[in-house]
């Protein structure tokens, strides 16, 4: 029996995706897994494989096409099988069935819970009022969701303050602050409709600031002999075209200071806190018009120049694109490195369910005491961004100690 | 394109499908000799002869249950109710043999019949014999339902009705019957399941069939006067099969719904298409579904008071008005 495919999830957090490239073409016999087409979503371009198999009958989604979730995207089925029916449902918006198995990846992530606050990301934000519910009708609440706008405060023209679509239009068509200011002479400001990345940005981390009690820990790590173990370290790999850089560092000794502070190595969702048993990094990465972090899975076991060729090969991914849902999942911490823009010092914000952020800035050549005497020295600041319902001041402060230790010793990264 | 009245239309489809095929036969109280209660048969005996224009008794129970019989039997009758209101006591010959035989034979026994007849409420013709039956039908899985509002739908769903293997309720209209409008001269058949655009708009959908569909239209005239709201009006034109699609897609657009019908407010297709709307285009509502009916009373027979409770361009509009935050 032919059967209309649709669009199914595949990053945790999509409900859109563009259509980038067609592996098959009508005609072309699909087996199991086999790759069908590749799929941008929010986060990544994704490889969409098959979950059936048969022959491509009809390509209702041509390159380019924004699809929504289960929106139809090719009928498959046998050779010669008449489809003038599945054709006028798939035309008229009609059902696909849901697609049952989960991608690759998304059932195979390691035992830590994935992404806990994704159930309750589906439903529609329920705005709130100091308490009291923000009357809005279902339209205007799709709306926000898919706009990331934040309902409360709107001023409901509808019955009982209800919010309703023209209240939206007003809201929205209201000049941004600073170009009301500026008169009528100057040039109005570009206006760039955020892509489903920003977006996806902007929902997550409005969330985190908003949901998360954080509160931030600074120390100022002596890095000299970070600096100079990291130039013996090259000097060794020199052959072998490896460069660890600073951040590797950083990452080992995140990873075992995690191992030794496990409060630290925590998610939250809901009433329950998961202590993680594996230590997964998830990567800042910086990409053309937003962030994604992949996650750099069992850190504390892979020697320095693994840290630096996962990380690479994930930063390529990223920027190329390529990165899969399982490569974003599961990460139980986060490190987030501005050093190399020279920024000197910076707060990160959680990346939910996890319980903390490391933030790493430059190393800084400036005078500091050592044994009573004013001499050139070199520092690096790094800030631990923690939720405080996980972890507390104390153990916060636990976690930093351990890690400086093993930067400014790093030796002790060998032990 | 001519423009004919609606009970022409009726009468063309008859015609045009009693010369193509001669098991199609009409039945039914003064079809014959009088012309038919509402000279829909005009001139039909004199060309088709009394054995496929066949008057009876004042005994609906008893020729329904002779059409059905011979439906079964491979013949394709036309029964005419004076009006509808006199089909209840044929109602048991409707739901328990026209909608079941098909079903309960095993698909064996088809029932090509159509019912046909003026449905709602004339002019003070008071509680009795006012009534809208289309929920009571339209409930029943097995037969179909048609209530057109034009000519042109009058003819061109007649002649599909006919064509038919299941059993049709057609629905007409005795205020109905005198409405000019254009047909076209060509052959038409137009399919159940598909509902007709009366007036397109992006302000309010409004849903509606048979005679209230003219008051929705002339509603939506007033609010784009007064108003600049354009109101989009669906006519389902068959309410079962119900083109939701066509419903589903104009709330998408317009974000809002009233649906006009005549029969009384408690359930009945009125209700259905709310169901639809809610549940299938939830996230494109602007506000509440609102339905606009007969008022939920026998009919009076004061014309007064009769006027006060059919549907009203007053009251359309005072719905569309609120779904619109006007």
């Amino acid at each position: 029996m032919a059967k209309i495919i649709g669009l199914p999830k595949l990053s945790p957090t999509m409900d859109e995706g563009v259509l980038v490239a067609w592996a098959k073409k009508e005609g072309d016999t699909i087996e199991v897994d086999e790759l069908l087409a590749e799929v941008e979503t929010d986060k990544a371009t994704v490889e969409f494989r098959s979950f059936d198999r048969g022959v491509l009958l009809k390509i209702l989604a041509p390159e380019g096409t924004t699809l929504k979730l289960d929106q139809p995207v090719a009928i498959v089925g046998k050779e010669g099988e008449d489809i003038a029916e599945l054709l006028e449902r798939a035309k008229s918006g009609g059902g696909t069935p849901a697609q049952a198995p989960a991608p690759k990846g998304e059932a195979a992530s390691q035992a830590a819970p994935a992404e806990p606050a994704e159930k309750e990301k589906a439903e529609a934000p329920a705005p709130s009022r100091e308490g009291e519910r923000v009357l809005a009708s279902p339209l205007v609440r799709r709306l926000a969701r898919e706009r990331s706008l934040d309902l409360s405060g709107v001023e409901g023209s509808g019955p009982r303050g209800r919010v309703i679509m023209r209240d939206l239009e007003k809201l929205e068509s209201k000049p941004a602050p600073a170009a009301a200011k500026a008169s009528a002479t100057r040039e109005a400001p570009e206006r760039v409709p955020m892509s489903s990345m920003r977006k996806t940005i902007a929902r997550r981390l409005s969330e985190s600031k908003r949901e998360i009690p954080h509160y931030y820990l600074v120390v100022d790590v002596d890095a000299e002999a970070l600096v100079e173990a990291r130039a013996e370290v090259n000097r060794f790999l020199e052959g072998e075209g490896v460069k660890v850089s600073i951040n590797d560092f950083v990452l080992k000794a995140a990873a075992l200071a995690l191992r030794q502070v496990p409060e630290v190595n925590s998610s939250l969702d809901g009433d329950t806190i998961f202590r993680h048993r594996v230590v997964d990094i998830s990567v800042a990465v910086a990409i053309p018009d937003g962030l994604v972090t992949p996650v750099l899975r069992d850190v504390d076991r892979l020697s320095l120049s693994e840290i630096n060729r996962g990380v690479a090969e994930l930063a390529k991914k990223a920027k190329d694109k390529k990165l899969r849902p399982d490569d974003l999942e599961g990460g139980t911490f986060s490190v987030s490195n501005l050093g190399m823009y020279g920024i000197d010092e910076f707060s990160a914000v959680i990346n939910p369910p996890q319980a903390a952020i490391l933030a790493v800035s430059a190393v800084r050549e400036e005078p500091v005491v050592r044994h009573g005497m004013v001499a050139p020295g070199k520092r690096m600041k790094l800030t631990l961004s923690c939720d405080h319902r996980v972890v507390d001041g104390a153990v916060g402060a636990q976690f930093l100690r351990v890690l400086r230790q093993l930067l400014e010793r790093p030796v002790r990264l060998l032990a | 394109m001519r423009t004919i009245r609606y009970r022409e239309a009726l009468r063309e489809a008859l015609v045009e499908e009693m010369r193509r095929d001669e098991r199609v036969f009409l039945m039914g109280e003064e079809v014959g000799h009088y012309d038919g209660a509402y000279k829909v048969s005009q001139g039909l005996l004199k060309e088709f002869g009394e054995k496929r224009v066949i008057d009876t008794p004042i005994a609906e129970a008893g020729f329904a249950g002779v059409g059905i019989g011979a439906a079964m039997t491979g013949l394709r009758p036309v029964i005419e109710f004076m009006t509808w209101n006199f089909s209840f006591v044929a109602f048991d010959q409707i739901i328990s043999n026209a909608a079941k035989t098909y079903s309960m034979s095993g698909g064996t026994v088809k029932v090509p019949i159509v019912f046909r007849g003026p449905n709602g409420a004339a002019a003070q013709v008071a509680a009795q014999h006012s009534h809208s039956v289309d929920p009571f039908y339209t409930n029943i899985p097995g037969v179909w339902v048609a209530i057109p509002s034009t000519p042109r739908d009058a003819k061109g769903l007649l002649k599909t009705a006919i064509r038919m293997d299941d059993p049709v309720i057609f629905l007409e209209g005795e205020t109905l019957y005198n409405l000019s409008g254009e047909v076209p001269d060509e052959e038409e058949l137009i399919p159940f399941g598909k509902a007709r655009i009366g007036r397109e708009g992006d302000g309010c959908t409004i849903v509606a069939w048979g005679r209230p569909y003219h008051t929705a239209m002339q509603a939506a005239e007033k609010l784009a006067k007064e108003h600049g709201l354009e109101c989009e009006v669906v006519d389902p034109r068959t309410l079962r099969p119900l083109d939701e699609d066509a419903i589903l897609e104009s709330v998408r657009k317009t974000h809002r719904c009233v649906v006009v019908h005549e029969h009384w407010p408690y359930g009945g297709p009125g209700a259905e298409i709310v169901d639809l709307v809610q549940r299938e285009a939830f996230d494109d509502l602007d506000a509440p579904v609102l339905r606009v009916g007969s008022l939920d009373v026998p009919m009076p027979y004061a014309t007064n008071l009769e006027k006060l409770v059919l549907p009203t361009v007053e009251r359309i509009e005072a719905a569309v008005r609120n779904v619109a935050y006007l």
